[in-house]
């Protein structure tokens, strides 16, 4: 057997470090000693698959798949797509998208949030689908509102989806949260300040996109994702991969 | 000015925040949305080895549980056998070797079924073959070296992700009564503090006949778990 072609190495400074004050609860979760840097085996160049047993094709429509018979969630349609793709720009087809979020108001359907905005009877607020053989995926949802949490006294959390994607690969294992264009609470977020690099932090801004509308139906937002990307195994084949 | 390289930059990480159940664990957030959900049966009923059951509890910088984390576990079968095409050999049917559980609202407490994992083929050297271990090739005062050997002990491969955890946490559980293999696993031995290396090793008791192994993580502070960049 000989060695797996590894991914690319994660540039910790480009992601957020474990300790950033500015985001109170890290300071107590987040480990002092560093991490212990492996190179790659079996264990982490593979992960799990998902198939279309797996899930319903429902679940991605957040306006409906918790709704009543005839209802639908309140808020602003929208439609969220983009695609997975890798630090080489080539697109993961059949990858896991999870999301979740609150719902028009800010309040989450959990038994943990007792924020006083009201639960939409007709949104549940979690959605998954697999990306198609392009890597391209959609959801359709209502946009998600600002909602307050106790970090500072006033601190507010701009409206974003949170979001779950596996790629092929264990080490490629990745939560984010997607916001969204002009939105003023961005700059303010502690959550989005814990990034360090401008940069990094507009990444995560899903840009409005009018040519993915429905018109008089559903406006739209485009946000793609990039998961670690993959060396070519240097002695066993071409450099023709990367 | 010289020539770009034009790759992507990765998305960055963000917390799972409080509600990370919401996505991944709507039963556990109190709402039954999806006919099935994800990450329960590990093994499923099919999975040769050892029936086992694992847990513990998430414990932060001040000794206090953790009450609000979701872990996944990644994991071969018993002859060491990921389900994954680029692991060489073949699952039970119905062997996925993932799953996913949170830690009780109340207690902290999390836990999971599966089977005990067999060893699975460490890493070569670059470019070369797996070879028979030999005691001399042991690893350098850098680390070097370790690669071209041998197995890996028996583990489970973990990731962990809360609120006020800004990027996912990756540890391995590996197995009190597998003292052997551990002393010998390439990755354990890149741990330069021995006493750290216990930070991973699960210890094993029984109860009403079936194997507990027990699993907590210190996410801070005095014996800290040890997480890996991988």
């Amino acid at each position: 057997m000989t060695t797996p072609a590894e991914f690319y190495e994660r540039d910790r400074a480009w992601h957020p470090p474990a300790q950033t004050p500015i985001y109170k609860t890290s300071v107590t979760r987040s480990p002092q000693y560093a991490l212990l840097s492996l190179q790659q085996s079996v264990s982490e160049i593979t992960g799990p698959t998902f198939g279309h047993t797996d899930i319903d094709p429902l679940d991605r429509d957040l306006i409906h798949n918790y709704a009543k018979d005839g209802g639908s969630a309140i808020g602003e349609r929208i439609i969220l797509h983009g695609r997975v793709l890798d630090e080489n720009a080539r697109p993961i087809p059949n990858t896991l998208v999870e999301i979740w979020q609150a719902n028009a108001g800010g309040r989450y359907r959990h038994k943990k949030d007792t924020y006083l905005a009201p639960i939409d009877p007709n949104f549940g607020g979690c959605g998954r689908t697999l990306t198609d053989e392009n890597g391209h995926y959609y959801f359709r949802t209502v946009k998600p509102g600002a909602y307050p949490w106790r970090n500072y006294v006033n601190s507010w959390r701009p409206a974003h989806i949170h979001m779950s994607i596996f790629g092929t690969a264990f080490c490629q294992r990745l939560i984010t949260q997607c916001y969204f264009e002009g939105d003023p609470l961005i700059e303010r977020c502690p959550i989005v300040n814990t990034i360090p690099d401008m940069a990094a932090q507009g990444q995560l801004v899903a840009a409005l996109d009018m040519n993915a509308t429905i018109p008089l139906d559903t406006i739209a937002y485009k946000f793609d994702i990039v998961l670690r990307g993959r060396r070519s195994t240097m002695f066993e084949n071409r450099l023709d991969g990367n | 000015m010289v020539q770009k390289l034009d790759y992507l930059k990765e998305t960055p990480s963000q917390t799972a925040g409080p509600y990370v159940h919401i996505g991944l664990a709507p039963g556990a957030a109190g709402f039954d949305i999806y006919q099935q959900e994800l990450g329960w049966d590990i093994a499923g009923p099919n999975a040769k080895g050892e029936r086992i059951r694992v847990e513990g509890i998430v414990i932060d910088a001040t000794g206090s549980p953790v009450k609000d984390v979701m872990l996944e576990a990644w994991q071969a079968n018993s002859e060491g056998v990921y389900a994954h095409p680029e692991s060489p050999g073949e699952v039970e049917e119905g062997f996925r070797g993932w799953g996913r559980v949170i830690t009780d609202f109340e207690t902290g407490e999390w836990g999971f079924d599966t089977i005990k994992p067999g060893p699975v083929a460490a890493r070569a050297a670059m470019g070369g073959e797996v070879r028979p271990a030999a005691d001399e090739e042991l690893q350098d005062a850098y680390g070097r070296g370790h690669a071209g050997l041998r197995q890996m002990a028996p583990h489970i491969n973990l990731w962990i992700v809360a609120r006020g955890i800004n990027i996912g946490l990756n540890t391995r559980i590996y197995f009190e009564d597998e003292a052997e293999a551990n002393a010998e696993d390439p990755v354990m031995n890149l741990i330069e503090w021995e006493r750290r290396r216990k930070t991973l090793i699960a210890t094993r008791t029984l109860r009403d006949g079936l194997p507990v192994y027990r699993f907590d993580i210190k996410l801070q502070g005095e014996d800290e778990t040890v997480f890996f960049d991988i």
